[in-house]
């Protein structure tokens, strides 16, 4: 497998996916922000946030479980925010049987406020790398003043990783093929197998050194002087603007009820 | 396969705004600093040389290894970059690694990414390469010297890093300070063994391939201005660990423990898991638990300053 498959973009003739993708990546980091400044408890402000999210989804012609089927990646955090459940002090609600422990309504509620805003945050940026190609994000960093080289090697390492994955692919290949266990036979000790895997790391380091070299020379060789060509012109057309301020507009109007001053 | 390999990503929402915020700050001045070490080093190759070793990076976090109970080691890539390339470059590398993980693959948030940078990118690649350098000095040149300076930088990245995004986690009460330290630490002490096996085996090769390699890492600028970051870091995070409890309502676990006679039914259940584990941490939650990582981080380099003394010693005899 290649892993140019691992792109999260979804190409579609949507009316969203030919937004200016500064518009795209200002709604995306403002949703989530409003997403973290939800207070605790506030049921109403997380739902709103939610037919946001949906609605978006089905404006892009995803459907309304594409950005549901992928948001579980940061479920395995909610480890460490349980705690809050049996250390927020207020009303017992439960007692855990044999510790003694005491569940609170209120660390209940912390805990799945908690939970149900990293949940809708992470559907904000699921939809965002869905509907926009990943170097269309990197150039509305770069002209939204992220530092220019930054932006620059991060596209570099986006070119290149497909290749580098390749070439770990093909290393990990053909270790199973030399070093598979057979059945019946003692099992490589673990101290061993961290050895050759770091074996590995350090051979796949020389081999991306000396590609880099190879890279910058190839650069040289077109002319490169020290800037990265910049081909992509974008101006803002006014169904752009729309959208950006209607977007900041109900984001805002959603705190200022969710939360009253 | 290309799952992160370390749940040290913090996710969106679980940092309150202004602590996001924070972060960006510092990540952001940082990063500027950065780029401008790294850009005095390597000058135009700089793009393309940092922009390959981040996908090096990204792509040698596939490579695993069996350990016992189904689950498998992997490397997180920090404290090896910084060994070879130096801290600054090793910052770009991991911020250019994270960001990818975090707008491609959701690995991390986006507004708290500014505090993943600085755990995973900063904290990780100064403390790796701090503990590198001391090491070494401090045990001499042969070759077991430099392979157990190389674990003990990987496992003190690791450990250290945890513990920052630990103490974030409680400044923005998600997670009690006390048990997010220790969690967090425990198991990242034994995520840093899989890490320091892995980069030194990996700094192993490249002593035998590309010696010339390490010696030019070792010589990178920017040193004292290196020693400066990680202490400036350090106290603050440190800060931000004890304001909890200089304000009026103290470490959550303690209130409880206050208001809901929670030691006492603590006490009273038969059947606990750890029975020690929790009643000297109630005494002084916050202080034992961060002293204990720092006792661990300090167990751990002494260790290798003696093995790589002794290996050092002995060559010196021989030859």
């Amino acid at each position: 497998m290649h892993f140019d498959l691992a792109d999260q973009y979804r190409p579609r003739p949507s009316f969203v996916h030919h937004l200016d993708p500064r518009v795209k990546v200002v709604v995306a980091l403002a949703f989530i922000l409003a997403a973290g400044l939800m207070p605790i408890g506030a049921w109403g402000g997380y739902a709103a946030l939610l037919i946001l999210a949906l609605g978006a989804s089905l404006t892009s012609g995803l459907g309304p479980i594409f950005a549901l089927r992928r948001s579980y990646v940061a479920l395995p955090f909610a480890l460490v925010a349980l705690p809050l459940v049996f250390t927020v002090p207020g009303e017992v609600v439960y007692h855990t049987p044999l510790t003694g422990w005491t569940i609170t309504a209120q660390g209940l509620e912390r805990f799945l406020s908690l939970m149900l805003r990293s949940w809708i945050a992470i559907q904000a940026a699921i939809l965002l790398t869905a509907v926009t190609p990943f170097p269309d994000v990197l150039w509305a960093l770069g002209t939204l003043r992220f530092p220019r080289l930054l932006v620059a090697t991060i596209g570099f390492m986006y070119r290149y990783f497909f290749v580098l994955a390749d070439e770990a692919t093909r290393m990990l290949r053909a270790r199973a093929a030399r070093s598979g266990e057979v059945g019946g036979r003692r099992k490589t000790p673990a101290l061993w197998q961290a050895r050759v895997a770091g074996h590995m790391v350090g051979s796949l380091f020389l081999r991306a050194l000396e590609r880099s070299e190879r890279v910058h020379a190839a650069m040289l060789a077109r002319g490169y002087n020290g800037q990265m060509p910049n081909l992509a012109q974008r101006a803002m057309r006014r169904m752009d603007w729309l959208v950006i301020l209607a977007a900041l507009l109900l984001l805002v109007g959603l705190l200022a009820w969710a939360r009253p001053f | 396969m290309l799952a992160s390999p370390l749940r040290m990503h913090i996710p969106d929402g679980f940092l309150t705004p202004a602590i996001a915020v924070i972060g960006w700050a510092i990540a952001v001045a940082i990063i500027v600093l950065a780029l401008r070490q790294t850009r005095r080093q390597l000058d135009d190759r700089m793009v393309p040389m940092m922009g390959v070793l981040a996908a090096f990076i990204f792509a040698a976090q596939a490579i695993n290894f069996p350990v016992a109970a189904g689950t498998s080691g992997h490397l997180i890539g920090a404290s090896l970059a910084a060994i070879v390339m130096g801290p600054w470059a090793a910052t770009l590398i991991m911020t250019a690694v994270l960001v990818v993980q975090g707008l491609l693959f959701q690995d991390g948030g986006l507004v708290v990414m500014g505090w993943n940078v600085v755990n995973m990118g900063v904290v990780a690649a100064f403390s790796g390469c701090l503990t590198y350098t001391l090491a070494r000095r401090l045990a001499g040149e042969s070759r077991v010297a430099i392979l157990a300076a190389s674990f003990a930088a990987g496992w003190i990245s690791v450990v250290i890093a945890s513990l920052a995004a630990a103490i974030e986690l409680a400044a923005s009460g998600t997670s009690p300070l006390t048990l997010a330290v220790a969690a967090m630490g425990s198991v990242h002490a034994l995520i840093g063994i899989g890490e320091g096996i892995i980069t030194a085996a990996a700094v192993g090769l490249l002593l035998v391939s590309r010696p010339e390699l390490l010696k030019a890492g070792a010589t990178a600028p920017g040193g004292r201005t290196a020693t400066l970051v990680l202490v400036g870091l350090a106290v603050g995070l440190l800060v931000a660990a004890f304001s909890p409890l200089a304000s009026p309502s103290p470490d959550g676990l303690e209130a409880v423990a206050e208001s809901q006679n929670f030691l006492g039914l603590g006490q009273a259940a038969p059947y606990r898991i750890l029975p020690d584990y929790t009643v000297p941490f109630i005494a002084h939650p916050a202080l034992t638990t961060i002293a204990a990582v720092m006792l661990g981080t300090l167990v751990v380099f002494g260790g290798a300053v003696l093995v790589g003394r002794a290996a050092t010693r002995r060559q010196a005899s021989r030859g």
